[in-house]
């Protein structure tokens, strides 16, 4: 087991690698000069000029830049934003607010998702299982910005019921709205992804020795198809999370959370490189980690499953 | 046991909405009479017939060109009546720049249509030859072409997508497919390699290596007819999602840019004024949800016809 957890740890770092790279050669090839930039309308003499352009090593060729980062995370050293922050603490307030966005989306989709599915599943072909089928595909198909302004305009502007903008209101009230919104797409996923997969068990051969063995079909459901049938949501679950992370780009846009979404969307406009990267290895990070969590959850889940 | 392939599996499952199993090429000819009898196939391929029509065809809709006798004095007059068939000849009413929203909504379905086909064409061709390859040959080339994936896999489609296409400002409907075709193939690529795997060592393989076939020739004949059927369906209900992605980024103003109309373009056109001109909003909304609306039924009805279990 542990030595599977240190096998996949390993794997991770060339992957991240890989990633950390591609995401600094596009920074890289983004068009303007940063450094021009920040002087505004002023020229810049050309001697400070040169020593931001030292200080932020945009003189040396892209592959030493690159190797200069790598090893300033090694050490945990996130670099440092072209207005002088550190990345680290910029990313601590946008990661506050993202993550309240991220896990709402997540609880709501996870809830309301398996519930639908199971719903769904029980009764193959029914008035309810029709419904949702339906009903997700038109989710699917709706870009999720369209469906945050309708929201956004029926329960915030004309029903008055959620705030349309801002976090004024705190967690969970501010981010009900922009959290189901999210969280949606994910849902529509997850309640068809959960339905086939219990229709699917339900013709197991051990449900149909479990009928004969005369237990009720209440505790079949629960203590043998839905356990069965979940492992597939829980992995489904735990790649979304990385999902939900990145798709706070658009969401966060339109209801204005200050996030990391907000955050890596300017500083791509501004060619903030270290800003961009930071955020990036982290939420790529995350999603790695994520999904070693679900492959471990798997042993807990399917004691089939051995690590080897 | 085999994480990559559980977890791909389970979000190609997610996205078609059942289990994507493989079929034999002759069972194509099966699945066409199952189709003929679905409604829902019909009429998906009727909407994107229409849909079609609009992208190839313009000048059968409207008689005006793209962006053509736009007067800003007209800007934002909502049509006459909530029916466009009686609203006279301009049916939707004009968009933010005063042209006729019919005409713009007519010409900005070609765009999203190009994408949409174009960035799963390229993903399907980079799935197929890589997903067969890393799935037949194994070893170093598998672990190559698998580390790989997992390095475009672990990069979030939107933040890849958003700084390349900052990178090249003057993308226009080929770039902007190119960029999203590079980015679009890790999971069809590993669903491919899931496939190849799964037939790699059959019988008939076997017997086809025993007669002396090629490498080429067993994967061409036999590995890729039985092993590409999922990954086709995938591909398109993906057709849907690519046209859907599209309309996002424009919307987060890295898409296309004026003077290319797309219904993205317009969505996002829409987002100051929708609330005093719901219209803006709702025309290309409509049109956008129900090509990709008829993708995903599209993909689902094929599947559903190529899966012998639910027979």
């Amino acid at each position: 087991m542990w030595r599977f957890v240190l096998r996949r740890l390993l794997q991770m770092v060339p992957v991240l690698i890989g990633t950390t790279f591609l995401i600094y050669v596009a920074v890289f090839a983004l068009p303007g000069d940063p450094i021009r930039a920040l002087g505004g309308d002023k020229p810049m003499p050309p001697s400070v000029y040169e020593a931001l352009r030292h200080h932020y090593h945009l003189d040396e060729p892209l592959i030493t830049q690159y190797g200069r980062y790598l090893l300033g995370l090694a050490r945990g050293d996130f670099g440092e934003t072209l207005n002088g922050q550190s990345v680290a603490s910029l990313m601590a307030t946008g990661w506050t607010v993202t993550v309240q966005l991220a896990l709402t989306a997540w609880i709501f989709e996870l809830v309301v998702g398996i519930a639908l599915g199971v719903l769904a599943g029980l009764r193959k072909g029914g008035i309810i299982d029709s419904l949702v089928l339906s009903g997700t595909t038109f989710i699917i198909a709706i870009p999720a910005f369209v469906l945050a302004y309708s929201a956004q305009l029926i329960f915030g502007l004309k029903l008055g019921w959620f705030p349309t903008a801002g976090t004024d209101d705190g967690w969970p009230y501010s981010y009900l709205l922009p959290g189901v919104i999210l969280g949606s797409l994910s849902l529509a996923y997850i309640a068809r992804l959960t339905r086939t997969s219990l229709v699917e068990n339900m013709r197991a051969d051990y449900v149909r020795t479990a009928l004969a063995k005369g237990l009720p079909r209440r505790r079949i459901i629960l203590r043998h198809t839905l356990r069965n049938s979940l492992i597939p949501v829980v992995t489904y679950l735990g790649v979304d999370l990385g999902n939900l992370l990145a798709g706070a780009i658009v969401i966060e846009g339109i209801f204005n959370l200050p996030g990391i979404g907000q955050q890596i969307f300017q500083a791509v406009q501004i060619k903030d490189g270290p800003t961009v990267v930071g955020i990036s290895t982290f939420l790529v990070l995350i999603f790695l980690l994520a999904n070693l969590v679900v492959d471990i959850l798997y042993g807990a889940l399917d004691p089939r499953i051995r690590y080897e | 046991m085999s994480e990559p392939i559980t977890t791909t599996d389970t979000l190609a499952v997610a996205q078609t909405g059942s289990e994507v199993s493989g079929a034999s090429a002759s069972l194509w000819s099966d699945a066409w009479r199952a189709l003929r009898r679905r409604v829902v196939f019909w009429l998906s391929v009727a909407i994107l017939l229409f849909m079609g029509l609009l992208a190839v065809f313009p000048s059968l809709f409207t008689d005006r060109g793209v962006n053509d006798r736009c007067d800003v004095r007209f800007a934002k007059h909502t049509p006459s009546s909530w029916n466009p068939f009686g609203a006279g000849g301009h049916p939707f009413g004009f968009d933010t720049h005063g042209c006729d929203y019919w005409a713009q909504i007519v010409h900005g379905a070609r765009a999203p249509m190009i994408v949409g086909f174009v960035v799963t064409g390229i993903a399907l061709t980079l799935s197929i030859t890589l997903g067969s390859l890393s799935g037949y040959f194994g070893r170093w080339l598998d672990a190559l072409i698998s580390r790989i994936t997992d390095i475009f896999f672990g990069l979030p489609l939107v933040l890849g997508a958003l700084v390349i296409l900052t990178a090249f400002p003057d993308h226009g409907v080929w770039t902007m497919s190119l960029v999203l075709g590079v980015l679009w193939w890790p999971t069809m690529t590993r669903l491919m390699r899931g496939q190849v795997l799964s037939v790699r060592d059959a019988d008939y393989v076997q017997a086809a290596r025993m007669l002396g076939a090629g490498d080429l020739r067993i994967m061409v004949r036999h590995i890729l007819p039985n092993a590409v059927a999922p990954v086709f369906v995938y591909a398109m209900l993906n057709v849907g999602v690519v046209i859907g992605y599209e309309a996002t980024l424009d919307y987060l103003g890295v898409g296309l840019q004026y003077p290319t109309v797309s219904w993205g373009l317009q969505l996002s056109q829409a987002q100051d004024v929708f609330t005093d001109h719901p219209y803006l909003l709702i025309y290309p909304a409509v049109l956008l949800t129900a090509t990709v609306l008829s993708f995903l039924l599209l993909g689902d009805a094929v599947r559903d016809a190529l899966d012998p279990k639910l027979r």
